[in-house]
């Protein structure tokens, strides 16, 4: 189980209280009606499926209720930092 | 002023004949698995049809702070925090959102004194119908709670006057730490009945008592 530091409770919490939601850090776009379906389909569904680092977005469900980013290492399943989000990592 | 229609969810029952039922209304004094309240390990207290209401807005707004602090006579919580006065309790939830809990009869005239205060952004929710307030005393609490919940209860990590939302059985709650042996449970009325199913089968070992008020 992961002990996840939460930035908004500032403390850890057990996984338990926790979803993940997905890959973070991606933009939507500024104007949609101008994509193409296969631009929409990219920003719709297309993820990156990264070995090593990776940052994605969990949720602190059952606690502040509040999205967050997180960087972890995919092959060690290591937690190499959690950040608010509108933040940029400082691990990459 | 915001435009906003209130209404007072606890009608004066001269006037309007409603009938007003706690979510744990079936929970009396005659099913304690224990007989003497004196030596009970968990005393167990439904803070019945108590004033819920959720304040939200932005904890760095000078002008918010001050509209709240002059209604309720104190400052919002910060982070994990819970604060009593008088007759309020104030839960820090989240970065920008907190609980009031007051009397029942009490809470039409909070939010309608916090809405002629507050300006600009912000959001003020009557819950008092979606939750109710379990209030656990005695020795044993502690190890009530150490059985249902995964959070942390020692007293390193959880102080007098720390609240935390976390998971409790299966379900979730709002865990209040109001002095060494007394600790508060926010509880969604959904899931009343099973908490307090399962709180009585936690707490059978130490003695139960229910305090029926």
């Amino acid at each position: 189980m992961f002990y996840i530091y939460c930035p908004y409770c500032e403390e850890h919490r057990e996984e338990e209280e926790f979803h993940v939601v997905g890959q973070a850090h991606i933009d939507r776009p500024l104007d949609p009606d101008s994509l193409s379906d296969a631009e929409w389909a990219k920003y719709l569904y297309m993820r990156k499926n990264t070995r090593g680092l990776y940052q994605e977005q969990w949720l602190h469900a059952i606690g502040c209720r509040k999205f967050f980013n997180m960087t972890r290492d995919t092959v060690t399943y290591e937690i190499k930092e959690t950040y608010k989000v509108g933040e940029q990592p400082t691990v990459v | 002023m915001s435009d906003i229609a209130v209404m007072d969810q606890v009608p004066d029952s001269q006037e309007v004949n409603a009938k007003a039922e706690s979510p744990l209304f079936h929970i009396g004094a005659g099913i304690n698995t224990h007989k003497d309240a004196n030596s009970a390990g968990v005393l167990l207290q439904e803070d019945k049809l108590a004033g819920h209401l959720l304040i939200r807005g932005n904890r760095d707004d000078e002008a918010f702070n001050i509209a709240i602090n002059n209604v309720l006579g104190t400052g919002l919580p910060k982070t994990l925090q819970c604060i009593y006065v008088d007759e309020l309790s104030i839960r820090w939830v989240s970065p920008d959102e907190w609980l009031v809990i007051c009397a029942g009869d009490k809470v039409y005239e909070l939010e309608k004194r916090l809405r002629a205060a507050v300006q600009g952004h912000y959001a003020i929710v009557n819950v008092s119908g979606g939750q109710t307030l379990l209030v656990l005393s005695g020795d044993n609490v502690r190890d009530v709670l150490m059985k249902s919940t995964a959070y942390d209860v020692d007293d390193s990590n959880f102080p007098v006057g720390k609240v935390v939302t976390s998971t409790l059985a299966k379900s979730q709650a709002i865990i209040c730490r109001r002095n060494e042996d007394v600790w508060e449970l926010v509880i969604r009325r959904s899931f009343a009945d099973y908490i307090w199913l399962w709180l009585e089968d936690a707490s059978r070992e130490f003695g139960l008592v229910v305090n029926s008020k």
